[in-house]
């Protein structure tokens, strides 16, 4: 059985000028312990797609719609606020961009280990004390039972997300979701996040959603990729697939653009002009009038979900067997 | 003008930030943001200066165009050393060297107009004066791919691909010879990046611009750059040819730094060995002896705490500032 289904998934915002929907429409499903890659650029609905399965977004002025959103049997659309609650953490947990927000600034680090161990585990606060000295030591902060009565500004960026990945899996849950949360970092310390998150969850046997904007970390990392553009996913598959035969002409794009540190020479192929606006609802494609790829048939109907061998789809009209490039 | 030699040369410069006066205990040391950085520039090139947060890549370039003052060092600039320039005499320099900063929409007036924001570095310059000065402003909105009606519009109307290209004509309006670029690209998403890094190259074509183009992105240096410099707490640890820099980089923090950058290709990337670096930068206030890269690195020996590593000569153009080398 899956761990997380989504159907049809859409989160609109109520605004002075109009409805804004952020996600339009996303289905996709997980499977225990799989690693799934979340990709594309800013406004293109990914870390809403996230706070809408967490049910993290304000209603109102969002409004969370979905044919289905289940979690392991629980209907996260439906459930009651304390159930969700009991969810947060133990059965999904999140890892969000910059720690040094989403850690409370005046509660020690100890403390806040401590916390969804007591909440979730019904752990006394002794044995919370003894199991948070483990978890700074799993994630390899040094001399860890004197760390705990540190707080959050006392710690280095990297070492703040070392805690926030320990509070993150302290009570074993079985998603993972990780919001660009090693983009703020510096690349050696973001090497060194990364590698800690895939063993740990590898270990433990989590699935993780690694939500990013850079292509060379989801293709290291994942097992499927899902692109979304304008709050919709418009190719899914695994990540060979998707690299090495992009069935979207924005994904395409998208990988045209991308410089590379392993390569020189190729000019870059910018993607001409800017993302929708996600007020005005498009009866055709998003990507249109971006689209380098474009047949005829793009301007008269809208393109639905078409399934490719491999275990690969695409929400696209045209035939892009002439740019796939193949492994190496 | 003296087209022979090269258009800018750093000699030995250093940026020092006095921490803040504590009225009790001994003062804390200085910040040594940049330590002794020496390198030359030759016209029409772009060097890509790279390295972490915190190792003093944008301070070294704001201390080339005497944003800040350096402690000590030459900038010598076409033949005239501005570090030794008094504020006054900088006036004619200041137009010829240029910056382009990461955030556009923070460096950009926001009351301005941005055809008002273009106008005014003309003006104080006393650049195109009369009717020719719209003309001009028309013309550089064109180079940069801006439409003329936007001229009316205010920066927070703008994309932010718009605003970078507002910042880059305002940079081109007093046609500099040196452009700084800070990060210029790095907020910007993919799709939009690329087409500022397009912009940039074919202004230099056709402009014959210099750039330092400071990122941490290696990526995009790799695709801009003719040399490069690799820093680290202050220092340039490395500098070589784009070619040899990426493909036989000496230096271990080099080596370390390329190996972390994840590759959009899922074959590469797992078939690739990661050097992981144990551990975080240290202070710039308090830099370990002898090799300051010495901490994390993975190949460290017992002279690398005592000997500060010269820079030894690999290859004309190469040079790595370590003992193992």
């Amino acid at each position: 059985m899956a761990l997380l289904s989504v159907r049809n998934l859409t989160t609109s915002f109520a605004t002075d000028q109009g409805l804004i929907r952020a996600v339009n429409g996303v289905s996709f499903t997980l499977e225990p312990g799989e690693v799934l890659g979340l990709v594309g650029e800013s406004g293109s609905g990914k870390s809403v797609t996230a706070l809408s399965i967490m049910r993290l977004v304000r209603e109102p002025p969002a409004k969370v719609e979905a044919e289905l959103l289940d979690f392991e049997g629980t209907d996260l659309l439906r459930a009651a606020p304390r159930a969700l609650r009991d969810i947060r953490g133990s059965g999904i947990a999140m890892v969000f961009q910059d720690p040094m927000r989403s850690l409370n600034p005046v509660l020690s680090i100890g403390r806040q280990l401590a916390e969804p161990l007591i909440r979730h585990l019904r752990m006394e606060a002794a044995a919370a004390r003894r199991r948070a000295i483990e978890l700074l030591e799993m994630v390899g902060i040094p001399m860890a039972e004197k760390r705990l009565g540190s707080y959050p500004h006392q710690f280095s960026g990297g070492m703040r997300q070392r805690v926030m990945i320990a509070i993150a899996l302290s009570c074993n849950p079985r998603l993972l979701i990780a919001d660009e949360a090693t983009t703020a970092l510096d690349v050696t310390i973001q090497a060194q996040i990364v590698e800690l998150v895939r063993t740990l969850t590898k270990n433990l046997g989590t699935a993780v959603i690694w939500i990013s904007h850079d292509l060379g970390l989801v293709a290291g990392l994942c097992d499927r990729v899902n692109v979304m553009y304008a709050g919709r996913i418009v190719e899914t598959g695994p990540v060979r697939e998707v690299f090495y035969r992009p069935a979207h002409g924005y994904t395409i794009g998208l990988i045209g653009c991308t410089p590379r540190v392993d390569r020189v020479g190729t000019p870059l192929k910018p993607i001409n002009g800017l993302p929708p606006n996600l007020m005005d609802e498009a009866p055709l494609c998003p990507f249109l009038p971006r689209c380098d790829v474009a047949v005829p048939a793009c301007h008269q109907t809208m393109p639905v979900l078409r399934s490719l061998p491999g275990g690969h789809s695409a929400v696209c009209l045209a035939d892009l067997t002439s740019h796939h490039r193949g492994a190496h | 003008m003296n087209p022979a030699g090269p258009l800018l040369s750093v000699e030995g410069l250093v940026v020092h930030f006095d921490a803040p006066r504590s009225a009790f205990g001994p003062a804390a040391p200085p910040v040594r943001a940049v330590d002794g950085v020496s390198f030359t520039l030759a016209r029409g090139r772009t060097l890509g200066l790279v390295g972490e947060s915190g190792c003093g890549k944008s301070t070294t370039g704001y201390a080339i165009l005497q944003l800040v003052r350096p402690t000590s060092g030459r900038v010598v600039f076409d033949g005239t050393d501005v570090a030794a320039l008094p504020a006054k005499g900088l006036r004619p320099f200041r137009r010829r060297m240029q910056i382009i900063f990461q955030d556009a929409s923070a460096s950009l007036n926001p009351r301005m107009p941005v055809g008002d924001l273009i106008t005014e570095a003309l003006e104080i310059h006393c650049l195109h004066r009369g009717a020719g000065r719209g003309r001009r402003v028309r013309q550089l909105l064109d180079l940069v791919g801006i439409a003329p009606h936007l001229a009316e519009r205010f920066p927070h109307e703008l994309s932010g691909g718009q605003a970078q290209r507002i910042a880059i004509c305002r940079a081109l309006a007093v046609e500099p010879e040196l452009i700084v670029c800070d990060e210029a690209v790095s907020a910007l998403d993919v799709s939009i990046q690329a087409q500022i890094v397009n912009l940039l190259q074919e202004l230099q074509r056709e402009l014959g611009l210099t750039y330092i183009f400071i990122s941490h992105d290696l990526s995009v240096v790799r695709h801009v750059s003719d040399e490069v410099a690799v820093m680290y707490l202050g220092r340039i640890v490395e500098r070589a040819s784009r070619q040899r820099i990426f493909d036989a980089a000496a230096h271990p923090y080099s080596r370390a730094l390329l190996s972390a950058v994840p590759i959009p290709d899922p074959d590469v990337e797992r078939a690739r060995e990661r050097v992981i670096l144990i551990g975080d930068l240290p202070s710039p206030a308090n830099p370990p002896s002898g090799c300051r890269f010495r901490t994390r690195c993975p190949e460290v020996v017992e002279a690398c705490a005592t000997k500060d590593p010269p820079h030894k000569f690999l290859a004309p153009g190469h040079y790595a500032a370590c003992l193992r080398v």
